[in-house]
Parts: C-alpha cells; structure tokens; sequence
C-alpha cells in the first residue's frame, strides 16, 4: 500500500526515464493520482476539475528535462500552477491615506474571528500603530466579553458599548451596525490609526445577517474585509466563499487554525473561487500565533509531497 | 466553475435521464465527493453500485436512484443505536462534550441541557474549558438561559480536571440527574492538550463512570473529521457524535466515514444557533439531503 502521493507516483513512474515530450498516457496516471491528492485534501471538485484541466493542458507535449521522469514533470507543472494560484497576489494589510484605517472581520460561526481580532490588534500594535478593537458581534453569548480579555491581553482598547447577550443581559441589545460607526467615530476622535471590527459568526445561506454585514461595512466604509475560514473544512468552502464575496466582497484571506493536521485545501477554493488573496495564516490560540501567508509551503501541505517538490525545484 | 448544466441540478433529477452513460457515473461520484463522503467510501459506493446495475441488467434510472439510495443508507446504518446513555441508577449521569476549536461544543451543552430539563432533569453544567477567553462566562450564559446552574473556577487558567472533579462532586452532592462537562477546543494534533483531556476524563472517574463523550464536529468539516474521531476515540473513548451547523450548506458526509471505520453512531444533530436546534439524528433525512440539489 502507497500512503502519500509521492510513494504512488514514484511507483508509478519508476520505470519511466524522461525522453522526449509527455505523451497523453504519461499524464493521465499522474493526472489521476494528483486528483485523488488534491480530492484527499479537501480542494473542491469543480476547483479540482477545472484545474486538473489546465494542467494536463499545460503539460502535454512539454518537454521532458533530463533530471525529471514524466510524473515528475507534471508534478512540477502542478507545484507551479497551485503556487501560481495561492500566491497570485498575496499581499499584506493595505493602509488608508486617511487614517484610520477601518478592518473588518467576517466569517462562518467558529471559524476565528474574535481570535484574530486580538492577534492583528497585537501585531499591529508592535509596528507601532495604535488599534482598537469594536466589539460588532452582539449576538453569540459573551463574544463581547470574549474580545474584551483578547483586547486587553494585547493591551489594546475595545470599544464595547453594548454587552451583548451574557448572563446579565439574556436578549441582545444594540443593533451592530450602529456600534459599528460609533465605534469609528471614537477612534477618530481618540486618533486611533487602525479599527478593526469583530462580527458574528454567520452562515453564507442566511441572507438576513449577511445584508447586516454588507451594511456594517459600507456603515464604515471599511477598508479591508477579511474573510476567515477554518483550514478543516472541506467541499463547502467555496459554497460558503462565494456567498460571503457576494455578501460583502471581501478584500482577503485569513485562513484559520492551521497549526492542525488538515491539508488545507480550501485556500485553493477559497483563492481559485474568488482570486481574493490569502494574506494570513492563523496558527494557534495565542496572541502571537499568526504569519504571513506562504503560497509555497501550502502548496507543500496541500500536494503532501514536501520531499518531492524539493527535489523537483533542485532540478 | 461549471455551475449551471449538469452539475446544478440535484442528482435524482440527473439520474431521470433516459439512460446511465459514463457522465452520469461521474456525476454520481462528484455529488457524493462534494457532500464531503470521501474519495474512498465515495469510490467505493459508486463501484459497487455499477456492479450491481451491471449484474442486475437494468438501466432505469429509477432502478439506479434506489439503488443509491439503499447503499447510501445501508453506510449510514439506521440500525445503530443513537440513544444517549443518560439513566445511571443511584448516581448521576456524567456527561463530556469534545472536539477542536470552534465546532458548537458549549453550544451543544447548552441545547442539550434544556432538552433534559424539559424532561424534567436536574442538570449541572461544568466549565471545564478554563482556556478559551470568556468560556466559561459562555457557558454560564447557557446555563442561565436553560435554567440550570454551573459550576466553573474563578481562576483563570484553572486546572480543567479539578472544575470537571468539582462538578461531578457538586451533581453527587445534589443528587442531580446529568453532570454535563464542556471542555475547551482542542486539535488533535497536540499532545499535551489531548493529554490534559484524557486527565479530565480520568479524574473524573475518580468519582464516576462517564456515561457519555460526545465529540462534537462541525458539519462544514472535511477530510480532516476522520483524524479528529480516530484521535479522540483513541484518548477518551467517543460514545457519540454531534454534527453540528447542519443548518447551512455543508452536508457533512465525514461522519459516514467516521461510523464505518470507528463504528462511532452520529447521535444529535445541531441546526442552528438557538436554544432548541438540537435534533436527533436521523439516518434517511440525513441520506436525502446527502442527495439534495446544493
Ligand atoms: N488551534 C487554533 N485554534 C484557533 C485558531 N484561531 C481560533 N482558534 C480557536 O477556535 C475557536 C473559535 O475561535 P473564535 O475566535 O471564537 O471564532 P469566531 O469566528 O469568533 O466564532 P463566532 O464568533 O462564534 O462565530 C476558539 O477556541 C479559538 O481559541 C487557530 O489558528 N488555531
Ligand atoms: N449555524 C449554527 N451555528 C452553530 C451551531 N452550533 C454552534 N454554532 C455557533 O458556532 C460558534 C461556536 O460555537 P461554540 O459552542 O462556542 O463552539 P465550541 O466548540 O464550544 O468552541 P470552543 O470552545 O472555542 O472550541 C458559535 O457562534 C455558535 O453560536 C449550529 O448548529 N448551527
Ligand atoms: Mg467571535
Ligand atoms: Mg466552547
């Protein structure tokens, strides 16, 4: 039995010596094996399908070098295309002219929102701006209280007027969008450089919430919209990236808890499906848990073949 | 992203094409892949269900949806028993909720405890997640809203065995029906964490039997889901699963590998954010929406 997918291609293709061009039956053994990889770590079908497409396209009648066997070849073709398509446009946090600069969080329920407002608060603190936090999300039970212990282990202020629901106050109160522009309005006045805006977790289907959140962000005019989305899941990423694109056009990705041992096949739904960048990683709990997002170590963990590629690139 | 044609359209009406080519077989595999079934168990099904369309000679279509319909089911297992083991004679029933990060664990605790209380139980809920920023706090708020109380530690980052300990003590105490214990988020990948839970389980038992864990996944949860059985299994013997946001677009096909290859039964389903989204699993509705137009 072949576990990984480089065990299968290499038993594949051993007998196989690079001459020539990549013939058709060359392709599609490898193309087969990359499908059921990409398949096996959560990369959607029609992504899959279109992308198999292209590389198969690509790959035939390309050259063959003389170091790589035709597998090898199309895994490289691969490799390029997945960075091609994770790393298209990576970018980091752009800044308003005009501070502040207004960030807001947007996502399924559980995916990571609350976390990272505290990470980027932090982070953003530490290169010398001045954030605050603004707690939007009235609605799941002490979300509010939760971004309040995340500002303040940041040392960074939350701008909370509105408990939302606890113990103490069991129906919410406030209406999220208000909160959201006195919460700008606040920063401005305490000159705040950056404000970024935690939301309630919602579901791409439910088109209520989704219009509070498109109503949010233009309340604001918010700068950045990040989408986060949890690296475990699986083929309703591009459902749930599609509808939040529509909800509220977002502007990047921040792809959450990826100090698992998921492959992470969504950033390519989530990044083929709507060319938005994945900025963000977020790796753990904890404040400091939070990196640049690195096309090339995804496309590693997606391919799950880290020895392979770097044979392959050496080539 | 091919949308419209083919593949918009829900499986059944695909499968009332006149006859079954090599797209619609293909079409078959992709609905189940999208459902998040698996490329083995998707695999699988499909070739076993050309087997037998092949053996049986037929080409209806009708014949071939059926068809689907009974392996699909036969996966999913209607037989398994899905009751929760809540009546320990003497004592009360001890309870613990599970999973990563995010998933509707204490969610979970709070629909489940007001299920139990309008069966007229006495519930108490431990925080036992002593990690996660304001948890505690969160589970209280359920408490409150489903009337029962809950104990939890004033100290922040507690030790999460000793809350469980005090919990199930205080249920013995007031002869409570059910102690359900919610536990922080944790990924299977760490160690240390999945150590600290397995020290929950066993101080618990300290005190008592644990009647039920309950590892809860999150519906929207890929191939990833099948590790976090097969680990928690593993550190706290899972009794059961709850397959929580079903109430969006995910299917949550995870769980068919995960009963095949653990035996572990999806017992509640969790359909919403409110007190009362909590239902009992129930195989063929959960096979129809399997087949269901997205
Ligand atoms: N391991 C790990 N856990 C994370 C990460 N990001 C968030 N979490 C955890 O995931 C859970 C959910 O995180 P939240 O920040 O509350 O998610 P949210 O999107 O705000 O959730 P809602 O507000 O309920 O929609 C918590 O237990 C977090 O500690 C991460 O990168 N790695
Ligand atoms: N739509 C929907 N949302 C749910 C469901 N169950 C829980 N949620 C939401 O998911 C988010 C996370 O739920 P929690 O109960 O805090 O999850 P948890 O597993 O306890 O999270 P941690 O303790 O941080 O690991 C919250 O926003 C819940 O309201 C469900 O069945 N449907
Ligand atoms: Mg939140
Ligand atoms: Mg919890």
């Amino acid at each position: 039995v072949f576990n990984s997918l480089s065990d299968r291609l290499t038993a594949t293709f051993k007998n196989l010596r690079g001459k020539g061009r990549l013939t058709e039956a060359d392709i599609d053994g490898t193309a087969r094996e990359i499908r059921r990889a990409l398949l096996d770590a959560d990369v959607a079908v029609p992504v899959v399908r279109e992308f198999i497409a292209r590389v198969k396209a690509r790959s035939l009648g390309s050259e063959v070098s003389e170091a790589l066997n035709p597998g090898q070849q199309v895994v490289k073709i691969v490799n390029e295309e997945l960075v091609g398509i994770l790393g298209g446009q990576t970018r980091e946090l752009q800044f308003a002219k005009h501070p502040p600069t207004i960030i807001m969080l947007a996502g399924l329920q559980g995916a990571g929102k609350t976390t990272l407002a505290g990470k980027l608060a932090y982070r953003l603190k530490n290169q010398g701006h001045t954030p605050m936090l603004v707690a939007c999300d009235l609605q799941r039970p002490n979300a509010v209280n939760q971004l309040q212990v995340g500002g303040g282990r940041a040392g960074v202020p939350v701008y909370a007027p509105h408990p939302g629901v606890s113990s103490e106050a069991e129906t919410p109160t406030g209406d999220p969008v208000q909160v959201a522009r006195a919460g700008v309005a606040e920063a401005r006045e305490k000159l705040h450089d950056v404000v970024i805006i935690d939301t309630a977790g919602r579901l791409g289907v439910d088109t209520e919430l989704m219009q509070q959140a498109a109503d949010i962000k233009s309340a604001v005019g918010a700068h950045e919209v990040l989408f986060v989305i949890d690296a475990m899941i699986g083929q309703d990423a591009v459902t749930t990236a599609q509808s939040f694109n529509e909800g509220v056009d977002f502007t990047g990705v921040v792809l959450s808890k990826l100090d698992g041992d998921a492959r992470g096949g969504a950033a390519l739904s989530v990044a083929s499906v709507t060319g938005k960048p994945v900025m963000y990683a977020s790796t753990g709990e904890g404040l400091k848990d939070f990196e640049v997002f690195h096309p090339d170590r995804m496309a590693r963990r997606i391919l799950d073949m880290g020895d392979v590629l770097s044979l392959i690139e050496q080539a | 992203v091919k949308s419209n044609n083919v593949f918009g359209k829900s499986l059944l009406a695909l499968l009332s094409s006149d006859s079954i080519d090599e797209d619609v077989w293909d079409e078959i595999e992709e609905t189940l892949l999208m459902a998040d079934l698996g490329t083995e168990p998707t695999m699988e099904l499909v070739e076993r269900l050309r087997e037998r369309v092949t053996v049986e000679g037929s080409r209806d279509p009708e014949r071939v949806r059926s068809l689907l319909r009974e392996e699909l089911t036969a996966l999913v297992d209607p037989s398994l028993d899905r009751s929760l083991t809540l009546d320990a004679s003497g004592r009360p029933a001890v309870m613990m909720v599970v999973g990563v990060n995010g998933v509707g664990k204490t969610t979970t605790v709070g629909k489940l405890a007001r299920v139990l209380v309008a069966e007229d139980k006495d519930v108490i809920l431990g925080a036992a997640d002593t990690f996660r920023a304001a948890a505690a706090e969160q589970l209280t708020t359920w408490g409150a809203r489903v009337g029962v109380p809950t104990v939890k530690s004033d100290v922040e980052g507690a030790d999460p065995a000793s809350v469980a300990y005090e919990a199930v003590s205080a249920g013995i105490e007031h002869e409570v029906d059910v102690v359900m214990v919610d536990t922080a988020g944790r990924l299977q990948n760490k160690a240390n964490l999945m150590d600290e839970l397995g020290k929950v389980k066993r101080v618990i038992e300290k005190l008592s039997d644990v009647d039920e864990v309950l590892l809860v996944l999150d519906a929207t949860t890929g191939q990833n889901g099948l590790n976090q059985a097969k680990v928690f299994s593993e550190v706290v013997d899972v009794s059961g699963i709850v397959l929580t946001k079903l109430d969006g677009t995910a299917r949550g096909g995870i769980v068919v590998a995960i009963q095949r290859q653990l035996g572990v039964p999806v017992k509640l389903v969790g359909l919403g954010e409110g007190p009362d989204d909590l239902a009992p699993f129930d195989a063929e509705s959960f096979v129809d929406a399997l087949l269901e137009e997205r």
